[in-house]
């Protein structure tokens, strides 16, 4: 019944790459996610006898390693959220008008050829990409990747970073205006 | 058109409604609402287009760097390996 076994003598030949992949995706500082990594191990060998063998182990260590992320993330939006989020939002004041709420002509939307360029082939728009990804809040960016990286459900989303659902809509859509105002910026 | 671009949504809620369907779920008022928006301002229909493109760009990224050549240095792994042998010791 139980297909799966640990054998944690084999983990960092076997895993380490990739759960250091998975984590500087989701975490874009080296040395944090190195020591996620760490961690991550150090946790599954104290819960090895509560392994059910029901997932594989890889599947079990990356479980393990995105809780530990989730609570990078909590405390990460909830330290200066205030401030970072107040100038991210500083940044989009002026893009609608005040009183009927369309485009400020100088904020509005126009072609610039996105829909050309494929961030896999164009390496330098990527970069571009990951910078204005970089730029937004740290509760933002963090509501951002759970949804787009690993598609979690907005439900688990409000719960693991306790907002609220109407708080999840404004921050996905302030996200998304600030994230393309910034690749039309930086990349026409 | 103008009149009856400013009662039914400005920009900004257009493209509020634009992201949460994108991802979530519309009422059928909102439907409609965004689209007699959509059909009038050329701006959002852009922006539509964008937003949607941008994440797709995103997924791509974030799915394609699982893959890509991050590796960590093998002292680290060397270390790392030691110390998980330690704590198996332990026990």
């Amino acid at each position: 019944m139980n297909n799966n076994l640990l054998d944690p003598h084999q983990w960092v030949n076997a895993h380490a790459d990739y759960l250091y992949a998975y984590t500087i995706t989701r975490i874009s500082d080296e040395e944090q996610a190195k020591d996620l990594v760490q961690e991550t191990f150090l946790a599954a060998l104290e819960k090895v006898n509560s392994f059910e063998g029901k997932s594989s182990e890889r599947t079990w260590l990356t479980a393990i390693l995105r809780n530990k992320i989730i609570d990078v993330y909590r405390k990460k939006s909830s330290g200066l959220v205030n401030i970072d989020v107040s100038k991210a939002e500083q940044e989009q004041a002026d893009f609608f008008e005040p009183d009927d709420g369309h485009w400020n002509s100088e904020y509005a939307p126009k072609e610039f050829g996105i829909d050309n360029y494929d961030p896999i082939v164009n390496k330098e728009f990527n970069q571009i990409l990951l910078k204005c990804m970089q730029k937004l809040p740290a509760l933002w960016m963090s509501v951002f990747t759970m949804k787009h990286m690993d598609d979690e459900t907005t439900d688990v989303i409000c719960a693991e970073l306790k907002v609220t659902p109407s708080n999840f809509w404004v921050i996905i859509h302030r996200t998304k205006l600030n994230l393309r105002a910034c690749l039309q910026k930086n990349w026409i | 058109m103008e009149a009856l671009k400013k009662i039914t949504h400005n920009c900004k809620k257009a493209t509020f409604l634009i992201e949460k369907k994108l991802i979530g779920r519309i009422t059928l008022r909102e439907h409609i609402e965004l689209r007699i928006h959509l059909f009038g301002c050329g701006v959002c229909r852009i922006y539509q287009k964008q937003t949607i493109k941008i994440s797709e760009m995103v997924r791509q990224l974030f799915h394609s760097s699982v893959n890509r050549d991050t590796k960590l240095d093998d002292n680290f792994k060397k270390d790392l390996q030691e110390r998980i042998e330690e704590e198996l010791n332990k026990n």
